[in-house]
């Protein structure tokens, strides 16, 4: 099984649910977060003074998954929230050592 | 000859109707992301500051000064020049204000139709030339001894001065600046619905000083006012939410923006029209903005928070309205109900008139300020939210 955490744009989560629900993947757990990728956030002009959004605000997608669906999720993901432009996020894949349900077994 | 209690009374409905522009400000903040949630407040705040100063100067002279052609007042009371502490029955000063506080909040209604979108200087600017070129000329038509008074045309609190300029006015501007980034495509989801809710209890609240209040005397008239104003908005909010009920869960959004439908479409025939009319005015009004609410979104248009369906069509509605339930045993006129069809057709020609000249107007401003200074901020800017963007602050971390 396989771990997979998507940090995403947050207006892109409803359509990236949606689509991952469509195709029978249902379980997830979604953390507000906010972070900053290579390119440091925004810098916005104001008159030549910069001002530098730093943190923007995101959302990160946790997902586990068996092994065989863990390329149609990341597909899923990446068609849904993607607009080409930085910023769009990072998808990382952990191994998953064992995973069991609190009510059942 | 003043009288102390109309003056009393007038004065604490000028204060309670101030309220509603800031309550327009959390009606509409709670409604878009909460990275704009700040910016949404602030420009009802602004519009206020800025229409305040604009109507001591010269909006209150525009609109209620001597009679130009039956379009504009003349500029005799240029920085409250002659408006004194005498009047009819209240101070000549008290009037001004009172009005005042009407024409701040007309122009913050008006910004839904920019929402997360507009620079605030170019939205100063915009402000400044709107309220001159469409509300001051309007507010003379109605009240100051326009044309539209001279026909005869009934408004009470501002069908047409207020809401339907405002609203057809948002319809304009939303057109000029264009959809949200990511319009139809992204989530949009209201970010918090208790603050619109406050905002709406605030607007309900307030409205009874906007209604009574422009009796602009403590008398059966303004009480009548006061009792159709909270029926309308009753009527409104329970057919809106049974409409939305139909169509999936009855939310409270919902219900509340059918009550602030209610409250628009009785503005102007608060004066003139009683109770039982004022319950099929608010449910007409609650059906028919939930209406014009689903044909903008089928549309795609990004009016974005609703001030054409609700204060646009809400207004047109409750102009016409007046025409139809008018009677003279409360306002002294009657209406199409009552055999005056003349009454009617009045009330058509003058809200027609109001919508195109608010929409034609509205529309050249937008483009005049959008081809010049730029009406839309960056795209970069409009990601990280007008809350960061316009005022450095933000409700997160």
């Amino acid at each position: 099984m396989k771990k997979i955490e998507a940090i995403i744009r947050p207006e892109k989560l409803e359509r990236v649910s949606d689509a991952l629900i469509e195709k029978g993947h249902h379980a997830m757990t979604v953390t507000e977060v906010r972070g900053r990728g290579a390119q440091r956030g925004i810098a916005l002009q104001f008159r030549g003074k910069e001002i530098m959004v730093d943190l923007i605000p995101k959302v990160k997608i946790e997902m586990v998954v068996h092994d065989e669906d863990v390329d149609g999720v990341i597909a899923i993901i990446k068609e849904f929230a993607r607009t080409g432009k930085n910023g769009d996020g990072k998808i990382f894949i952990f191994n998953v050592e064992k995973c069991m349900g609190v009510r059942s077994d | 000859m003043i009288d102390s209690g109309d003056t009393a009374f007038v004065i604490i409905c000028t204060a309670m109707v101030m309220l509603m522009t800031p309550g327009v400000g959390l009606f509409y903040g709670g409604m878009v992301r909460r990275k704009s949630i700040i910016s949404m407040v602030a420009l009802a705040f602004v519009a206020f500051a800025l229409v305040s100063i604009q109507w001591v100067l010269f909006g209150y002279s525009l609109a209620f000064g001597t009679d130009i052609g039956g379009f504009i007042g003349g500029l005799n009371h240029f920085a409250l020049n002659g408006v004194g502490l005498d009047g009819d029955g209240i101070p000549d000063i008290l009037f001004m204000v009172f009005q005042l506080v009407f024409a701040g909040l007309t122009l913050a209604i008006l910004t839904s139709g920019l929402a997360e979108r507009v620079k605030l200087g170019s939205f100063i600017v915009f402000g400044l030339l709107w309220t001159t070129l469409v509300y001051d000329p309007l507010a003379h038509w109605a009240w100051g001894g326009g044309w539209a008074s001279q026909l005869g045309a009934l408004d009470f609190a501002g069908g047409t001065v207020v809401h339907i300029s405002s609203g057809f006015g948002a319809l304009a501007a939303a057109l000029i600046i264009g959809k949200r980034l990511g319009f139809g495509q992204d989530s949009m989801k209201p970010s918090n619905i208790p603050l619109t809710l406050l905002g709406g209890a605030l607007l309900w609240f307030g409205w009874f000083g906007f209604n009574a209040g422009s009796e602009l005397a403590a008398n059966g008239i303004a009480a009548n006012a006061f009792v159709v104003t909270n029926t309308a908005a009753a009527a409104g909010a329970l057919a809106w939410m049974a409409a939305s009920w139909i169509h999936g869960k009855p939310s409270s959004l919902g219900m509340i923006s059918g009550a602030v439908a209610g409250l628009v479409a009785i503005t102007p025939a608060a004066g003139f029209v009683d109770a039982m009319s004022a319950i099929v005015i608010g449910i007409v009004a609650g059906l028919i903005c939930y209406s014009a609410l689903l044909f903008r979104v089928r549309k795609g248009l990004d009016e974005s928070l609703d001030a054409w369906a609700i204060h646009g069509v809400g207004g047109f509605w409750g102009a016409i309205a007046t025409g139809i339930f008018c009677t003279a045993a409360i306002g002294g006129v009657d209406g199409l109900m009552y055999g005056n069809v003349h009454q009617f057709l009045i009330q058509c020609v003058d809200a027609v008139a109001a919508m195109v000249y608010a929409f034609v107007v509205t529309y050249v401003l937008a483009l005049i300020v959008d081809k010049t200074i730029g009406l839309r901020v960056s795209e970069d800017e409009e990601y990280v939210g007008l809350d960061i963007s316009q005022h450095g602050e933000s409700t997160q971390i």
